[in-house]
């Protein structure tokens, strides 16, 4: 087992980590940027390490710094967290150079599964259900239009070095593919460096539906069962839970075992996320394939009871995963709120100092969170400031228990996107689990002009 | 960024007597800083900006040529007080050395007096010694870090005065 991991993150994950480090008897560094001298991960690490300045690029995102910051004290793993550098092959493959653990997958799978078109093709040959499309990046426009003729519309081109919505344009017009075409690629090439981009059958309002998975160096592979992430702006979920309203149990087993084959067949090791999309005939379609611990990790922590992040530590140490798939079971329903730093209504960012901060507790509550009363939210990295998970013993208890426990919440000096849930949670839709990756639309579209003439007209 | 504005910002720095001004956008990146003129407050645990970033190239492993970089350095001393002393801080995380390998004689000693690039100290970083070097004319006052010992970025290594 290790004796001491360093966090190569900041904020809620990387007091996750240290959490289950404590318990695990682990000694921890943070490392930190200069904005984040005073935050908790830094004071509740047993050492910490300043790396850079407050800009991500020459800190969190600096493999030299966080690397060198290993060497000087003695880490022997590294802990990437989410987002960051945690789905940088490069870091893996720094830190297995240098003898340090990387506590993910292998810099290989890392690279096969973050390439989209190549884990689309790896996922197919495993058999598991994926979007028809371009196999491969589409490099002409005549290839373009015989795609789009072949899948029928609508269609999407996707970047295939991509991801977070850009290099993306939906075509419901043969018109517009060679045009759309072009811009995606040139958008592509100037987000990721890279200008390809494929083709894929476009669904129309989907449920975002991802199912967990963990993996040892045993070969031993289970799945957690799935989350339901429908409820995104501009693909950044806002709130997650499980199990899925739109998920059978049949459907469940049948596409978890595929998701499982599939992860054995790209020898998947540690933890990661299948993501895929939910059409209203109970079809799935792959997405694609996060290899590392997600955000929303604690709502299949709630329903399973199994500590993915300690599971994540005792693999990466050469442990075998402390159950079988036999045994994992699902209790109850959890839902998760993240709670950003930001406007309600108009999104805008809001960082500051916050001045009162309570959250409740009580049956079912969980709130994994860095921030506190005089802590500062600064404008440097992303606005999520908490993370509020409820469980309940079926949906309609977990709805009513997630807004009390909004309701009971206090934060002052910043804004936060609690009215905002609030209002998804209470929206008729959402109790009735009407959920598709559209739902959000209503609220963007509700944003009237102040000016009554304006409203008056026709 | 047109002339008028790089004037604008000059003439914002001097009326809201800022030490310090640090705009980067569209790859364009512009600093200005006030020396003398205001006095501001010797502060040795300030987080200067550094000039100069070592940073190993992401590509490279082992080590290779010494890398050169500047080390920052922090405000300087109300200017009333005859001494103006500048303290250089760690643009990197690593181990700190006084000396170019073991057993060879320091770099600099405390009193010796400095020339503006003269190699100060060396950083390993990832295999890779990172040569700071010395912005100002002036003289070694103090050593804040012992040989061998792990520095973090923006640590203090160096006091020199340049008067």
């Amino acid at each position: 087992m290790f004796k001491k991991i360093l966090i190569a993150n900041r904020g809620e994950i990387a007091l996750r980590i240290i959490c289950a480090c404590r318990e695990l008897g682990i000694k921890t560094v943070a490392v930190y940027s200069e904005a984040d001298e005073n935050s908790l991960h830094v004071r509740f690490a047993d050492e910490d390490v300043c790396i850079g300045p407050p800009r991500s690029t020459d800190s969190y995102l600096s493999v030299p710094a966080i690397i060198s910051a290993a060497e000087i004290t003695g880490a022997d793993a590294i802990h990437p967290g989410y987002g960051f550098l945690s789905e940088s092959a490069y870091l893996a493959e720094v830190c297995e150079a240098c003898h340090i653990k990387f506590i993910g997958p292998s810099p290989n799978v890392i690279r096969l599964l973050g390439d989209k078109a190549r884990a689309r093709r790896a996922m197919r040959k495993a058999g598991v259900p994926i979007l028809p499309g371009s196999e491969g990046p589409v490099d002409s426009e005549e290839k373009a239009l015989k795609v789009a003729k072949d899948l029928g519309l609508p269609v999407i081109i996707k970047a295939v070095a991509g991801g977070g919505g850009r290099g993306m344009r939906v075509i419901r017009d043969m018109k517009e593919l060679s045009k759309a075409l072009k811009t995606a690629q040139r958008e592509a090439e100037a987000a990721f460096g890279v200008g390809d981009v494929y083709i894929e059958k476009y669904v129309e309002n989907p449920r975002h539906i991802e199912f967990q998975v963990l993996g040892d160096h045993h070969g031993a592979v289970v799945h957690l069962g799935e989350r339901e992430c429908s409820i995104q702006r501009r693909h950044q979920k806002l709130l997650e839970e499980g199990p899925s309203v739109a998920v059978t149990e049949k459907m469940r087993r049948k596409l978890g075992g595929a998701v499982v084959d599939a992860a054995r067949a790209v020898q998947y090791t540690n933890a990661g996320t299948f993501e895929f999309l939910l059409d209203d005939k109970q079809n799935f379609y792959f997405l694609e394939v996060n290899t590392r611990v997600q955000v929303e990790h604690p709502v299949t922590e709630f329903i399973t009871g199994v500590d993915i992040v300690k599971e994540q530590i005792r693999v990466a140490a050469g442990e075998r995963l402390s159950f079988k798939q036999g045994d994992v079971t699902f209790t109850g329903h959890a839902i998760e709120c993240r709670v950003n730093a930001e406007d309600p209504e108009t999104f805008a960012p809001s960082p500051g100092v916050i001045h009162a901060f309570s959250v409740p507790g009580g049956p079912g509550v969980r709130v994994d969170t860095f921030a506190h009363s005089e802590c500062t939210v600064s404008p440097y990295y992303d606005s999520m400031i908490a993370k509020i998970i409820v469980h309940g013993r079926d949906r309609q208890e977990a709805i009513a228990r997630m807004r009390r426990t909004l309701e009971m919440t206090v934060i002052e000096g910043i804004k936060t996107s609690i009215p905002l849930h609030l209002k998804i949670i209470a929206d008729p839709d959402f109790v009735a689990g009407r959920l598709s990756t559209a739902f959000m639309e209503r609220y963007i579209v509700e944003k009237k002009p102040s000016t009554g003439s304006l409203a008056e007209t026709a | 960024m047109e002339f008028s504005d790089i004037e604008r910002i000059l003439a914002l720095v001097k009326e809201h007597d800022l030490a310090e001004f640090e705009l980067e956008r569209e790859g364009l990146k512009i600093r200005v800083r006030k020396s003398g003129g205001v006095p501001t407050m010797f502060h040795a645990a300030s987080p200067a900006l550094p000039l100069l970033q070592a940073t190993a190239a992401p590509q490279a492993l082992p080590a290779a040529a010494p890398a050169a970089a500047a080390g920052p350095v922090g405000p300087r001393l109300d200017e009333e007080e005859s001494l103006e002393l500048a303290v250089v801080k760690s643009p990197i995380v690593g181990t700190f050395y006084r000396s170019p390998e073991p057993g060879a004689a320091s770099f600099v000693e405390v009193g010796q007096r400095v020339k503006k690039d003269q190699v100060l100290c060396i950083i390993e970083a990832m295999k890779l010694m990172n040569e700071i070097t010395s912005e100002y004319d002036g003289e070694i006052v103090t050593a804040y870090v012992e040989n061998g010992k792990p520095v973090q970025y923006g640590e203090r290594l160096f006091a020199i005065r340049t008067a």
